[in-house]
């Protein structure tokens, strides 16, 4: 059994698995049943300053988009912070964080981008025996509009501001929650290092629409007839999130700064990939509100039997474990041939991988007239389109040619050495060089 | 006292009106808008699917699933009907498990395949129940084409016409367009009246006048619709039965099978329709199958099939098989009749167990009987009245591929014509495509 205890930037839980601020995380009653089911700890959801609550909008709040069988995919919000009380919140939090000492309790917080507004709120969150804060420098869309949320987060120069007057004012480890709505995530992660924050978390969401109500021509969610940019997140956002997490991780100025990884983490899978890439807990949001708390049930269950079977010990064996191998293009190994094969015991004939490759690709697979579908190796440039739109697991593989052996699409023999674009002889500034 | 199953001889209302409705309600029960986008998901859009290859009118199968998919069943119901005018019909009564569904590649996936022929049933039905009709008609051409027999061969044949601006006649034996639709097939693959239904709502296209009661033979001779018309079409079935050629087969309550079946499609009260406590049936295709299955619905208490070889050489589908012994019915293979008994009426059927040797069949010797109080004969159906001057092949109307029979200016197709299953949906194409080698003919 795998050590699945979790110590973030000082903040320990029992396990990585950490409910994201968001809607699950707005109360008392959410948390505790949260951490009935088995979470490690929660990020609740952002706080504003005392005074009137915060106003949602009384229609629809959410946008989707789905896939086959309408499983959610992405899912975009307009819900702003919490619309309840400060005061309220507080008594919440410290009355979970008392039955519940074990779990993480961070509390996420946003106020205006002043001093005065951050230096009052912080001991009375201290108050509750939470174990850290989140900044919320990542909301798109709402906030946003009023200084803060994203608007702040797409200023390296607020960021750093701000959380060097959070490392002033409180004892509490510092989380910067970064916005992907910038060019470069690099720049701000490299701001809250230089604030003093003690960890990044990413992504927040991202600016979206996700679709049109073709009969009312407005944005969904539609409110009144009319639509906003919201929120986007879920599945479909975790390939923008794992690159942004790899970045930081693998930036020499952040390399070290603990992450929690964030984005569309559905499966203990999804899990481990932002671990491996650096990230030292995980958030989750839009799983459990598409399937409830009970998913972390298989997200620990899963760690563990996959960090057995690969004789993982601990958390800390994991994180970070394939930023090694992530690196940029002309890094890449250009004398590394593969061709698509394709197992005919498995295949089911549908032809999607012809139709690919025939119709938008490099016409490298044949259609015999009884549906035998064949690679042609003088053709074939391994990209791997056939693999991907295969409905079949492993019918589709790429197998890379031995060095010594001729690529059949080129007439060249197979080199064993490894050669990047930064040697290539069509490269030229190589060429240049040579001159 | 009321009637039973076990009630001795042929009698009415074995069953409750109550139960009746349940045996002879939809197999398939239409799917509703959730179940079909749930359906539809499933399939992979294949490139030159082989469905569609499977399917005797080629429709475009993966296509019209993508419109049910994005939302829009009535795009889907044009992509089935400009292939295939009766898909609403094919929908329902199409062995879709040894055409479109048994080569889907999710049944070599999962053994599970696309359900085709449901979904088509809900594109084509979310269109026929709006009103009007899908097509119009071309610029009217002058021309005027004789359509013989008002089946699905015929009907596809005049529809295609009309589309193409020709004006049709279309004769039929009977008074009711439909042909088997209407007079065949079990009653539980078309519920609700929908081959009228469907019928008329062809028709809405114009240009196609239905002549009933009047057949090929001596009030309409071959000669006058060539002499009258610039094309004939004949799409006249199998109005013929095959005998048993079996001692005492002139018995009482030795029926035909098909004749049974039109009775029971005909009639407006299931509780009026006489069937007997013991009911034997001979053959093995899906008529023996829809007279075995109809008579257990209608409260039968014993119904044997005996076919006289093997489940594999077997006429009817697995699944039609299956479907027969669901519902009760008992299948014996390899057993060839070999008396009929009885003082009158039938008693008891005498069969005699074959073996297969090199293709041949013989009896064993070993026999035994069956008490019957009903005989079905289900042996297969002849063309009869093809009109003489025209080839023959096979016992039917020997056509080229577009239905062109040796006589020039006659085609044919369907059921009577050579080539091809005999189904709805292969009557359905062939009827098409002469219509096209028609209007290529005349225009």
């Amino acid at each position: 059994m795998a050590d699945l205890t979790t110590n973030f930037a000082g903040i320990k839980s029992p396990n990585p698995f950490w409910l994201a601020s968001a809607p699950p995380t707005d109360k008392e009653y959410n948390v505790r049943r949260a951490f009935k089911a088995g979470w490690g700890g929660v990020v609740w959801k952002t706080l504003g300053e005392a005074g009137p609550p915060v106003v949602n909008v009384n229609g629809p709040r959410y946008g989707a988009i789905w896939g086959a069988d309408r499983r959610l995919l992405g899912l975009n919000n307009i819900e702003l912070i919490t619309d309840r009380s400060l005061e309220i919140n507080l008594q919440e939090i410290k009355s979970v964080k008392r039955d519940y000492p074990d779990r993480a309790v961070v509390v996420s917080l946003m106020v205006p981008c002043e001093e005065e507004p951050w230096k009052k709120i912080l001991p009375l969150v201290e108050d509750t025996g939470a174990d850290g804060i989140e900044l919320n420098f990542g909301c798109p869309h709402g906030m946003a509009e009023r200084g803060m949320g994203s608007a702040v987060g797409q200023v390296p120069e607020y960021i750093e501001m701000v959380t060097r007057w959070c490392k002033q004012y409180t004892r509490m480890p510092v989380i910067v929650k970064l916005t992907p709505n910038i060019t470069d995530i690099r720049g701000p992660a490299r701001a809250a290092l230089n604030g003093g924050a003690d960890a990044v978390s990413l992504i927040n969401t991202i600016n979206s629409i996700t679709s049109v109500d073709l009969d009312a021509m407005s944005p969904e969610p539609m409110i009144d007839g009319k639509g906003t940019h919201g929120g986007y997140c879920g599945p479909a956002v975790k390939p923008i999130a794992l690159n942004m997490v790899a970045e930081i991780a693998r930036d020499a100025q952040t390399a070290n700064l603990p992450i929690s990884g964030i984005g569309g983490i559905t499966t203990w899978r999804d899990a481990a990939e932002f671990m491996a890439l650096g990230a030292g807990s995980v958030q989750v949001c839009t799983a459990v509100m598409t399937y409830g708390f009970k998913i972390v049930e298989e997200m620990i269950s899963g760690l563990d039997q996959w960090m057995d079977e690969k004789g993982y010990a601990s958390i800390d064996d994991v994180v970070g474990r394939a930023v090694p191998n992530v690196t940029d293009w002309q890094n890449l190994n250009l004398n590394y041939i593969a061709k698509a094969r394709i197992d005919q015991d498995k295949c089911i004939k549908c032809g999607r991988c012809y139709a690919a490759c025939e119709d938008t690709s490099h016409q490298a697979i044949s259609m015999s007239p009884d549906r035998v579908f064949d690679v042609k190796d003088d053709e074939c440039v391994a990209c791997n389109l056939c693999f991907n739109v295969c409905p079949v697991e492993n019918c589709i593989t790429l197998e890379p040619l031995t060095p010594g052996s001729i690529d059949e699409r080129t007439g060249q023999t197979v080199k064993k050495e490894y050669g990047n674009w930064t040697t290539h002889p069509n490269n030229p500034s190589v060429f240049k060089a040579a001159e | 006292m009321s009637n039973n199953q076990q009630t001795p001889g042929v009698v009415a209302a074995r069953l409750s009106g109550a139960e009746l409705e349940q045996n002879f309600s939809d197999l398939h029960a239409p799917l509703d808008a959730h179940e079909a986008a749930v359906a539809a998901d499933r399939c992979y859009f294949c490139y030159d699917a082989p469905c569609m290859t499977a399917c005797p009118t080629t429709i475009d199968i993966p296509l019209f699933i993508r419109q049910i998919q994005t939302g829009t069943p009535d795009a889907a119901a044009r992509t089935i009907f400009d292939q295939n005018i009766l898909g609403g019909m094919c929908a329902r009564v199409c062995p879709t498990e040894t055409l479109c569904e048994e080569v889907c590649v999710r049944e070599t996936a999962e053994g599970k395949p696309v359900e085709i022929g449901r979904l088509q049933r809900f594109a084509t039905d979310t269109l026929m129940s709006k009103d009007g009709h899908p097509y119009g008609r071309a610029e009217q051409t002058g021309k005027t084409v004789a359509v013989v027999g008002a089946g699905p061969a015929g009907l596809s044949c005049a529809h295609r016409l009309a589309m193409k601006g020709h004006d049709v006649v279309l004769f039929d034996a009977r008074a009711k367009a439909g042909g088997l639709n209407e007079f065949g097939i079990a009653a539980y693959k078309s519920v609700g009246g929908f081959a009228k239904a469907e019928v008329d709502w062809l028709m809405q296209i114009g240009g196609i006048r239905l002549q009933g009661g009047q057949a090929l033979g001596d009030n309409l001779t071959i000669d006058d619709l060539s002499g009258d018309y610039d094309a004939v079409f004949l799409g006249i079935g199998m109005g013929g039965v095959n005998a048993l050629r079996t001692d005492g087969e002139d018995k009482g309550n030795v029926l035909d099978a098909v004749d049974f079946i039109e009775e029971l499609r005909q009639s407006n009260d299931l509780s009026t329709l006489k069937i007997g406590r013991n009911v034997v049936v001979i053959g093995g295709g899906m008529t023996a199958v829809d007279a075995a299955v109809q008579s257990k619905l209608l409260g039968a208490e014993n119904v044997t099939m005996v076919y006289r070889r093997d489940r594999n050489a077997m006429g009817a589908s697995v699944y039609e098989q299956d479907l027969a012994t669901s519902r009760g019915v008992r299948i014996i293979y390899n057993a060839q009749p070999a008396g009929v008994h009885g003082n009158g009426a039938v008693a008891e059927v005498e069969f005699e167990y074959t073996t297969q040797q090199g293709g041949k069949l013989s009896g064993t010797g070993e026999k035994f009987r069956l008490p019957a109080d009903q005989l079905f004969k289900a042996i297969g159906q002849k063309v009869t009245g093809a009109p003489d001057a025209l080839k023959l092949n096979g016992g039917k109307i020997a056509v080229t591929q577009n239905g062109r029979t040796s006589v020039s200016g006659i085609w044919a197709g369907g059921d009577c014509a050579s080539g091809g299953d005999d189904l709805t949906v292969t009557a359905v194409a062939e009827g098409r495509d002469a219509a096209e080698d028609i209007h290529a003919a005349i225009s």
